[in-house]
This record gives structure tokens, C-alpha cells and sequence, in this order.
């Protein structure tokens, strides 16, 4: 309120402050510098889906936060350190051993800080929880078709998001400097060198020189703690930038179309929804991190170049790069005094960028054969698009089957089989499962399609039964008790409520309940079952 | 945020309303609600359940928070402190959450979607900008455009060179080189020679060239493992190596041709070296040509000869570059022997 007068009471200036009180003061102040009243309100307006697929996304950027929250202060005790030291610290077992800084750190972080094995755990549950619901936030945006126009730069953004976080997750992993992690850098070594031409070039300038050299746990540390973060939060923060320009899609239903968006307003609904949401994310986050142990790096001992250990398996977003590499007949090629190590660099290189590659062009892969140019607010049911869903079923099939893969020498071992007949079954069953998953997804689809059922709509039972002469009818239920509560038509979120006395108060309760939630904005007092106060105005 | 609201702004900038109803602020045009509006009921159909379940929830939160506290403060266990901070964090955000679903308001609420595009004038106007400018602007001083371009051009590849060449020497013959040379004393990794009579037929252990210590990456690339076999007289794993395997002792580089894991688990019975990584396997008596597995080559044989004391020595370094394959290696493919 720009008022020129000086209030000289208590009552004019509370008079001079409007209806809204002190919160219309910082509003005004606030607006006087930005011009974002307008702007705030729309936002705080702004309406997210209730669907719970719409949740997944959510998962994965609250595991980044937690990431960040518990990584910085893993950075605190973390030192990023090649130099040998002779250990001499609280866990007696490694006592006089001698290791690098990096991992007689983290075993001290483990073992010494307050906290430390449940923050270090937590940020390693965490990574795994972040790519993870990446992926199945992925597929959710891929069966209901929501990367298509306008919306296939936020697709880019989110497969560059997966690439990032799978880097980074592997960057991390490599920190501790264990006896585990440390076979993690060599591949990631060898990858580089079977690079042709270029190879040797890559390797031995990341690497300072020959493996292992003295300055990976270093640049290691840096790209992982600063440099991918930072791309990482950027990308998120387009990623939602868009999201809020571009608004949410939603499933069909009552109500919903092309021209709006239904569900609940971002404040107070959807705030109070998705905060908790973070709080209980953290809240399993922890619980895994104390209770289920993860990479217990004491285990493994110091890495040792000469040293390794019996079944080694890297973290679940590399398994299936180990896979691939597992299964690859062993086609090194050799001539003209070069050598093109197909071995490592087809699965190791080129499958992990076909994949990829994939996922980025699917898009414009899928407007070629429908030709299909028109915006789509709307989500598609998968059944309704079964090719795209046996396509979407296909490569999930594939993955697994690789990720699986990566265990061949343990489902040996468990099954008692040869590694010769795993090793088969895995090079026939990564061609031959995705074609199963795909036709089966594809009938599945097919057949749903005929059912028919409401879209949006609770389902009601069927009662089938048998009339005398033996014929079988089915007849719709009576609805049950949840279904009467019946979705209302969609209204724009009021900007203001009216407060009115209603006609009868209080006995029940339950509209006075109403009442403070709705008018709490307003500052409107009521449940005290005596009768609802006029706002002032 | 972005458009022009249309409102007149007064002399000294402050805005001023001019679309008010009485002492009202707000546009009429807002929509207003009104307070027994059905959208506004909480979506539970028993609120004040709802509200106790909240409630339980929001106390378990309380209550796991602060414990959280005084597990911390005392030190206590890993797990105690998962439990409190879990349970704590969970309880409130469970509450949190089954608040706004339960009991704000049950909607459904819409927000209308309109098109982002702006108008066609609008877009001309910006490839007008774009084409026009570059036109009068730009293309009339190609000359200049070009020295600039060039500038940047060669910048960029200056700068390409300090920024990755600083990262690391040139591959060179790094990759080509070990510590063993002709007549190096193999001693274990403390350091100590190995003499003959150290290891038993059907043993195995990891050497090093003397020395090794004190070189940059000794450990990993130097690393051998000796093998004694069954045998009386040399072992001979292939033609041209009839000296290599001194009564029963054959040594091979321990790098993995696949992606250079150390090959450490050795099957006594099958005489076959396995690499944990993936599996490849590798016939010690043949020349450790792999015979299962990702590995394209066999393992480099290090040729030894047991010297007047019985101590075991290199006759000479490896004929060829140990570990995985790189695009400047030169050798041919089949029998690992320099071609
Ligand atoms: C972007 C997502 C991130 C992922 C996927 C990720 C993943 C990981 C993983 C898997 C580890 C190994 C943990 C273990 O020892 O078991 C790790 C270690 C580590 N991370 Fe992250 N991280 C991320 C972000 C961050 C951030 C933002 C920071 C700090 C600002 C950070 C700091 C650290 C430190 C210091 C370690 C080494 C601690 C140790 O192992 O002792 N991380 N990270
Ligand atoms: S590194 Fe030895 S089999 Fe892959």
C-alpha cells in the first residue's frame, strides 16, 4: 500500500494495511521491486495432476537432493588422495596396513565420524534410488506418449539426465579407492584405450599417464563432487523450467482436456502433498542407510593393482555394461600393425551410444511413421498405442536381459550349470526375450483395448450370476461405498474465498473442518463449532 | 510474468488499481469461491479421522526427530540412528502428505492451457530481425566477420592444446614398455627373490622385476604370475619358446588381455589361469591362449632361466605390449607373437 500518511494509532495502521495485514505489506514491498504479484499468484495456482505416475519424477529429484545434502557433507572428511599412508586408525583389522589417503579416509568416515556410515550409505542408497527412478519415470513418459510435441526437448534434457547421473554414480563409486572400485577405474581404462585411433590418447591423459598414476582419485573427485552436479542441477532446473511453461499433461477423464490442466492447485494442496513427500523419501533413504548395508568398503581391502577379488560386481547402473561385455564373443581385430579390440570397445562403446542414441532420436522416430504433427496434451493409454508399448516393452526386455547377464559366473555357480551353457543361454536370450516381451506386450494391448472401460473412472465390480436356465449374466454392481464420493466438474482454483455464515453450523463438524482449510488463506477462524467469523474486509 | 497487464502506471512508477470493486484489490474478473463451495471440502469423508491420523503421524515425527538428537548426541549406534532419523523424517512427511491429500480442499481444479505460440506477426518480426540485420549490418562487413571468425578459430585450437595436452604425456611407447629387461631377478611383491626351490609344482604366486617399487606404475603393469608345473625338464608352450619354461616354471603377465583385471584364480586340475572380471579363461601349458571367455589373446609369456644360485631371472622383457588391446598395437592376432 503506497500510503503517504503516517498512521498514528495502532488501529490506523492496521487499517492502513488492508484486509491482508502484514503479508499484504511484504507482498507489496516485494512487488514494488520485482512486479511479480501477478506472476506469484499464477504460480502458486499453478495445477499438478493427482495421477500417481506423476510421482516418479519426484522420487528422482529428491534423491538428488538428498545426493547433495549428504555428499557435502561426505566431502567434509573425504580426502581425495592418491599418496600412500600406513593405516593406524579405529578399525583394528586394517591396522598397519598400507592404502591410499582416499581409502584410509573413507574407512575413517565409516568407522570414526559421527554419522558417517549412515550419511556414506545413504548417499550410496541415494544414487542408486536416483538412477532408478530416472529410468522408471522414463517409461512412464514413454507408454503414455507425453515426450511428444511440444514436449521432446524436456525428453532430451531427462535421457542427458540419465547419461549424467549413470557417470557420476560410477565416478563416485570409484572414490573410496577399495579393492572393488579400483577394478572399476581398469576397465573404465581399458573402455578408453580400445577407442580406435584416439584410444590411447584419452586414457593416458585422463589418466595422467599409465594406469593406475597418481591424480585419478583427484579429477575424479572434482567431476564428481562440482563439475556433474552442476550440470546435473542446470538440467534439472530446465527441466522444470519447461515443465512449468509448458504445463503437465494429464490422463483423459472427466472434465479434462486439450485446453486445461486438472488437479490440485501447487499451494497449499500440492505443496503440503510433495514436501511430505520429500521428508518420507529421506525418511527410507535413511532406514536403508542404517539398517541395509551397501558397499561395506572394509571388506574388500585397499586397491592393489595385482590384487582382486572373487565375483566382482559393479554397482546396479554399470551391471549392464558388464553384462553386455560378458557376453561378447572375443572378435579382436589385428592388421596393419593395428589393433581394434571389438571386444570391448562394440558393448562397451558402441552398444551403451546405440542405446542412447536411441532413446534421443525416439521422438522424431515415432512422428516419421505417424506422421503426426499436432500437439497432444492428452496422455495415451499404452493399450491404446501397442506398438509404441511392445517397442517400450522390448527394450526394457533387452536391458534386463544384459543387466542379468553380468551375473552369469554366480547363476553358474547357483544353478550348478556350466559357465558355457549360461553364457549361451545369455547370447541367444538378449535377441530372442525382447521379441517374446515385445509380441506378448503387444497381444496384452490388443486384447485390453476390447474391455473398454471408462477412462478416469473408478471401476465397479461385476456380479455375474446364473439364471435358471443356466444362461450367465452380468449385471454392474451397486456402487460401493468409495465410489459415491464423486468426482465433481473441475473449477479454476478460486483466488478468493467468500467467507459466509453458513445457514447451520457446527453440528456436524465436518463443514467446519471445510471451512478452515478453505478460508485459512483469508485468516478466517472457525471449529470452535461456535460459528464462523466474517473476514474482515 | 512476462506480458503487458495493460495497467497505466502513475508519475512516480507505483501502480495503480484501476479494475477494483469498492475496497476490493482484486480484479473483479478473479474467480471467487464461494465458502460452501463443494471443491472446498476436504476429499476425506471422515475429516476428523483424517485429522487424528494426521495428528499421530505428525507426533511419531516429532518424537523420531528428537530421538534422532539424542542418538546423535550420545553417539549411539548406526542403526539407532537410522531408526530415529527414518521414523522421524517418515512420520512427518507421511502427516504432511496425508494432509493435503485428505483434508485441503478435494477440487478437482483446472487451470486453462493456452497455446504458447505468439502471434505470426510476432515471429516475422523476429526473423526480420534476425535477417535483416545480418544483411545490412553484418554481411557488408564480411571482411571483418571472417577476421573474427578466424580469430576464434585459431584461439580455439591453441587453447585445445594446453588444455588436453597439459592433462597427461603422449601415449608414446608407454604402453609398449615394462620394468623386466634381460636378466631382472623376479621377487615377490616384498620385494624378495624368488629362488627355485620356493614354490612346489602345482604352485603359483604373483612377481615383480626387482626394483619395481621404485618405478611409477610398476605393480600394475609389471605384474607376472609364476607357475610351476607338473613337469621334468622345460615346459615348452610353443614353438619358438623351447627355452622359455625352465623346469616346469612358465611366468605370464597377470594383466588380463580383456580389459586388464589381474588374472588371479588359478584351477590347479584344469592347469587353467581364470580372470574373476569375466571369466576368461587361459591353458597355462598351451601358452595361456584363452579358451573361454572376452579375451582376444593370450597372455604375454615372460621367459625365464634359472641362474647358477637358483634364483629365477627374465631371459628378456615381453615381446610384446601387455594387458587389453589399443589401436597402436602392433602384433597379429593368433599366437601373440610379434608380427
Ligand atoms: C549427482 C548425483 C550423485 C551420485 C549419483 C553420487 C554417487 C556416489 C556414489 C555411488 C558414491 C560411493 C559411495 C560409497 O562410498 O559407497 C559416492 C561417493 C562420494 N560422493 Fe557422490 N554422488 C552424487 C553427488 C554428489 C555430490 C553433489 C557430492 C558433494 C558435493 C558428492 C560427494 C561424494 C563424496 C565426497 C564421495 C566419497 C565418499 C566416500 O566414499 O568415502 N556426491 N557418490
Ligand atoms: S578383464 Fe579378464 S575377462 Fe574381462
Amino acid at each position: 500500500m503506497n500510503n503517504l500518511v503516517k498512521p498514528r494509532t495502532a488501529r490506523e495502521a492496521r487499517a492502513a494495511r488492508g484486509p491482508y495485514g502484514r503479508i499484504q505489506q511484504v507482498v507489496d514491498e516485494i512487488d514494488d521491486r520485482l512486479g511479480i504479484a501477478k506472476g506469484g499468484r499464477v504460480l502458486l495456482g499453478k495445477i499438478f495432476p493427482d495421477h500417481w505416475s506423476f510421482m516418479l519424477g519426484e522420487i528422482a529429484l529428491y534423491s538428488f537432493i538428498i545426493l547433495v545434502a549428504t555428499g557435502v557433507f561426505l566431502t567434509l572428511y573425504f580426502v581425495p588422495s592418491q599418496a600412500t599412508v600406513v593405516y593406524h586408525g579405529v578399525y583394528k583389522p586394517l591396522d598397519g596396513v598400507r592404502m591410499s589417503e582416499a581409502y584410509a579416509s573413507s574407512i575413517d568416515l565409516s568407522f570414526a565420524v559421527r554419522a558417517g556410515l549412515l550419511m556414506r550409505q545413504m548417499h550410496h542408497w541415494a544414487a542408486d534410488i536416483f538412477v532408478g527412478a530416472i529410468v522408471v519415470h522414463m517409461a512412464r513418459i514413454f507408454f503414455t506418449g507425453a515426450f511428444r510435441k511440444p514436449r521432446e526437448l524436456n525428453w532430451t534434457i531427462g535421457v542427458m539426465l540419465l547419461i549424467l547421473a549413470i557417470f557420476n554414480g560410477f565416478l563416485g563409486y570409484s572414490l573410496p579407492d577399495d579393492l572393488i572400485s579400483g577394478t572399476g577405474i581398469r576397465i573404465a581404462y581399458s573402455i578408453l584405450l580400445s577407442i580406435p585411433f584416439v584410444g590411447s590418447y584419452l586414457a593416458v591423459w585422463l589418466f595422467g599417464g599409465n594406469f593406475p598414476g597418481h591424480i585419478i582419485i583427484e579429477r575424479f573427485y572434482i567431476l564428481h563432487v562440482l563439475i556433474l552436479p552442476l550440470i546435473i542441477g542446470a538440467l534439472i532446473g530446465a527441466h522444470l523450467t519447461l515443465l512449468v511453461r509448458q504445463k503437465h499433461t494429464q490422463f483423459p477423464g472427466k472434465g479434462r482436456t486439450e485446453h486445461n490442466v486438472v488437479g490440485s492447485p501447487l499451494y497449499p494442496t500440492f505443496m503440503a502433498k510433495t514436501t511430505g513427500f520429500l521428508l518420507m523419501v529421506s525418511g527410507v533413504v535413511g532406514l536403508l542407510g542404517g539398517l541395509a548395508q551397501i558397499n561395506p568398503i572394509w571388506q574388500f581391502g585397499p586397491y592393489q593393482a595385482d590384487k582382486i577379488s572373487y565375483a566382482v560386481q559393479p554397482d546396479m547402473y554399470m551391471g549392464w555394461l558388464d553384462g553386455a561385455l560378458r557376453i561378447m564373443p572375443s572378435w579382436e581385430w589385428a592388421g596393419w600393425g593395428h589393433t581394434v579390440p571389438w571386444e570391448v570397445f562394440l558393448p562397451a562403446v558402441i552398444f551403451p551410444g546405440l542405446i542412447f542414441n536411441l532413446c534421443l532420436v525416439w521422438p522424431a522416430f515415432e512422428r516419421l511413421f505417424t506422421r503426426d504433427n499436432k500437439f497432444h496434451q492428452l496422455l495415451d493409454r499404452p493399450r491404446d498405442r501397442p506398438k509404441r508399448t511392445a517397442a517400450g516393452a522390448a527394450m526394457l526386455g533387452l536391458i534386463f536381459m544384459i543387466f542379468a547377464a553380468s551375473s552369469t559366473d554366480v547363476l553358474a555357480n547357483f544353478f550348478h550349470l556350466s559357465l558355457n551353457a549360461v553364457l549361451w543361454f545369455f547370447r541367444i536370450a538378449v535377441v530372442v526375450v525382447p521379441i517374446i516381451v515385445g509380441w506378448v506386450a503387444w497381444r496384452i494391448c490388443l486384447e485390453m483395448q476390447g474391455g473398454g472401460a471408462a477412462i478416469g473412472r473408478r471401476k465397479r465390480a461385476m456380479v455375474i450370476s446364473r439364471t435358471a436356465e443356466g444362461e450367465y449374466v452380468g449385471v454392474t454392481a451397486e456402487p460401493r461405498p468409495g465410489d459415491e464420493h464423486e468426482e465433481l466438474e473441475p473449477v479454476p482454483v478460486p483466488e478468493r474465498i467468500e467467507v459466509e455464515r453458513p445457514e447451520r453450523v457446527g453440528a456436524t463438524g465436518e463443514r467446519v473442518g471445510a471451512a478452515a482449510v478453505g478460508a485459512a488463506a483469508v485468516g478466517a477462524e472457525g471449529g470452535d463449532g461456535g460459528g464462523v467469523r466474517r473476514v474482515p474486509r | 510474468m512476462t506480458d503487458v497487464d495493460g495497467m497505466p502506471r502513475a508519475g512516480d512508477g507505483s501502480p495503480v488499481m484501476i479494475e477494483h470493486d469498492g475496497e476490493h484489490r482484486t480484479p473483479v474478473a478473479l474467480p471467487v469461491a464461494r465458502f460452501d463451495d463443494p471443491h472446498l471440502e476436504p476429499a476425506a469423508r471422515h475429516p476428523r479421522r483424517a485429522e487424528l491420523i494426521v495428528a499421530f503421524f505428525l507426533l511419531v515425527g516429532i518424537a523420531g526427530v528428537a530421538a534422532f538428537g539424542g542418538a546423535y548426541v550420545e553417539n549411539a549406534s548406526t542403526q539407532a540412528l537410522a531408526v530415529t532419523f527414518g521414523v522421524g523424517l517418515f512420520g512427518l512427511g507421511f502427516g504432511l502428505t496425508a494432509w493435503g491429500k485428505y483434508l485441503m480442499p478435494r477440487g478437482p481444479f483446472e487451470e486453462a492451457r493456452h497455446e504458447l505460440r505468439t502471434s505470426d506477426s510476432e515471429r516475422q518480426a523476429m526473423a526480420a530481425a534476425l535477417v535483416e540485420r545480418t544483411g545490412v549490418v553484418v554481411k557488408r562487413r564480411k571482411f571483418l566477420g571472417g577476421l573474427l571468425g578466424a580469430g576464434f578459430g585459431i584461439f580455439g585450437v591453441v587453447a585445445a592444446f594446453p588444455l588436453l595436452r597439459s592433462l597427461g604425456p603422449l601415449p608414446g611407447k608407454l604402453l609398449f614398455v615394462t620394468d623386466w629387461r634381460k636378466g631382472s631377478l623376479l621377487v615377490d611383491s616384498g620385494g624378495r627373490p624368488v629362488h627355485k626351490d620356493d614354490l612346489q609344482p602345482g604352485g603359483i604366486m604373483t612377481v615383480f622385476p626387482n626394483g619395481f617399487q621404485n618405478t611409477d606404475n610398476g605393480q600394475a603393469v609389471d605384474q607376472t604370475v609364476l607357475i610351476r608345473l607338473q613337469a621334468s625338464g622345460n615346459i615348452v608352450t610353443m614353438p619358438g619358446r623351447e627355452s622359455w619354461g625352465p623346469d616346469g616354471f612358465v611366468a605370464y603377465s597377470k594383466m588380463c588381455t580383456h580389459l586388464g583385471c589381474p588374472v588371479g584364480l588359478y584351477e590347479r586340475l584344469l592347469e587353467m589361469l581364470v580372470c574373476p572380471c569375466h571369466q576368461s579363461m587361459f591353458k597355462v601349458r598351451d601358452g595361456a591362449v584363452p579358451t573361454f571367455g572376452p579375451a582376444p589373446r593370450p597372455l604375454p609369456q615372460l621367459p625365464l632361466t634359472i641362474d647358477p644360485d637358483g634364483y629365477l631371472r627374465a631371459q628378456a622383457g615381453y615381446d610384446q605390449p601387455v594387458g587389453p588391446g589399443f589401436w597402436e598395437r602392433n602384433t597379429s592376432l593368433k599366437n601373440g607373437t610379434p608380427a
